[in-house]
């Protein structure tokens, strides 16, 4: 148990260093996804359920879909702000 | 061009007036100049000599920043790790968090609270009022969330997300079809069973916001709109901490000992025990499930 | 220097390695959104060092079974409640800022903060 708690420790820093060097921010919004996977097993490993549960639905649910939506807000964005330069080009 | 004045502008800020005219065309012409900065700056590069200067200016001092930066992270470590050196080692016994507190709270916690689940008979009973504020907080991050992101009745011709709703895609249907009903009830569970098991108003009103949200994914907004709108969800949080607050505050006439209570605390086990704890659970597992659900459809297209 | 628990704090040690990765994140990317995942992790990492202040070797979570009242068995519940109300206004905080960040994406069309900050300043004049 101890050395499965190690590696999960160890995939906790990779994710987090990966999150940071990632060039795409879709990568990294999903790179935190499992972030906050890792964590929510971690909480069980330290015999707290109850963290494991709100983590598991808060951080991997709610905060990636804000996330997501936020990113594909910004798409919408920029394609309503290409389309606009289009007409004012033609 | 007339100058209009910061306390003026804030005032129709305030009042929700669209910018004046001579604004609107500033906003323009500014927003046509950023969209084709580059080529604004690469032309002003080759105009202006003090801008090579400049550009290796902003250069050098960024380069200077992300090494400082580096640095300083590096130093913060360190002395935080040679402060966890000098930690009790986790895992003790005799460490100084597992205190009197920590025991007083699990000797007399079942007694005092008739909730099984320590942790909920902490949160909702001894410090009932922290987990009160927290759900303002929550509530009040709705709000700044609406401040921020409604779309005005004038814009919505234009910027409504409506348009870009999923397409109806058959196996994310099929899927939640199954997933929904089932996620729903296990949200129910884990918010009824606060008190006898690990979960509670918080992680259950998550999932069940979370359901909501794969529901109203899969089937679009005319469908949701049906059970849940801008004013369900006034009545829900609102009548939830209204009565969370009512609930917790009798205390004030009663001495300010909000321990002993007039509601038996049963049988421990039972489903129907632990006094106010359960009916407690559930206005928070309301006021988050209803939260998660509002930031969505805020973050989605503006409103509710 | 040292003390000599370093070795045997490695949940602290993870939870202090990933507030530096959190705050470098935070200082050097430009980019709003790598920004608010940074103050994420930053974060989770204080509530990993708060729970791993309140976990004992060998007991079990404080859920009462059995009927066993005795503080030797179950693990400090503190830490567990604090954090529980932490996860969750990290949550409605991270909202909050990604909400600002839309509004901003909107009226300066970037992410970068150093654009956002020279439009702004060139607006004002």
């Amino acid at each position: 148990m101890e050395i499965f708690k190690l590696i999960l420790m160890l995939f906790l820093i990779i994710c987090a260093v990966s999150v940071s060097l990632s060039k795409n921010l879709l990568t990294s919004v999903i790179i935190f996804m499992s972030y906050s996977l890792i964590m929510s097993i971690i909480w069980v490993l330290l015999q707290s359920p109850d963290l494991a549960i709100t983590e598991a639905a808060v951080g991997v649910g709610v905060t990636s879909i804000l996330f997501f939506l936020t990113l594909k807000k910004i798409h919408l964005l920029d394609e309503s702000g290409k389309q606009d330069e289009n007409a004012e080009d033609q | 061009m007339q100058k209009i004045s910061k306390k003026e502008r804030f005032e129709a800020w305030i009042n929700g007036e669209i910018p004046s005219a001579e604004e609107q065309l500033l906003n323009e012409s500014g927003r046509h100049v950023y969209q084709s900065t580059s080529t604004v700056q690469a032309k002003r590069r080759h105009k202006n000599p003090r801008d090579y200067q400049n550009a290796f200016e902003i250069k050098a001092f960024q380069k200077v920043y992300n090494v400082l930066s580096v640095v300083f992270c590096l130093a913060l470590i360190a002395s935080l790790l040679i402060t966890v050196s000098y930690l009790p080692r986790v895992g003790g016994t005799d460490n100084p968090g597992n205190n009197e507190v920590a025991e007083r709270y699990i000797e007399k916690g079942l007694e005092e609270t008739g909730a099984v689940n320590i942790v909920a008979g902490m949160i909702l009973d001894y410090r009932a009022f922290d987990t009160f504020g927290e759900s303002c907080v929550l509530f009040c991050a709705v709000c700044s969330v609406f401040i921020l992101l409604k779309v005005s009745d004038r814009e919505t011709a234009k910027e409504n997300d409506r348009i870009h709703e999923p397409k109806n895609d058959v196996i994310l249907q099929q899927i939640a079809r199954i997933i929904v009903p089932l996620g729903l009830i296990f949200g129910i569970y884990v918010v009824l069973n606060g008190h006898l098991s690990a979960g509670g108003g918080f992680s259950g009103g998550a999932i069940m916001g979370a359901v909501l949200v794969l529901y109203l994914l899969a089937f679009g907004f005319e469908k949701t709109e049906r059970f849940f709108n801008e004013k369900v969800f006034r009545v829900i949080t609102c009548s939830a901490l209204s009565f969370y607050c009512l609930a917790k505050s009798y205390s004030f006439f009663t001495g300010a000992n909000h321990l002993e209570s007039i509601i038996s605390t049963g049988t421990p086990g039972a489903i129907i025990s632990a006094g106010l704890i359960l009916p407690l659970n559930i206005c928070v597992g309301l006021v988050v499930a209803c939260t998660m659900y509002a930031f969505y459809t805020m973050f989605r297209k503006g409103g509710m | 220097m040292i003390g000599s628990n370093l070795v045997f704090n490695i949940e602290e040690v993870v939870a202090i390695i990933l507030f530096g990765i959190g705050f470098t994140t935070l200082l050097l990317h430009r980019n709003l959104i790598k920004k608010i995942i940074g103050l994420n992790i930053m974060d989770t990492a204080v509530y990993f060092f708060l729970a791993s202040m309140g976990y004992v070797d060998g007991r079990v979570a404080p859920i009462v079974t059995n009927g066993v009242l005795d503080a030797q068995v179950y693990i400090n519940p503190i830490p567990s409640g604090l954090v529980l109300t932490g996860i969750v206004v990290s949550v409605s905080v991270t909202a909050m800022m990604l909400s600002l960040t839309i509004r901003l994406y909107k009226r300066y069309h970037t992410l970068n903060l150093d654009e956002i900050y020279m439009y702004a300043v060139k607006q004002d004049r």
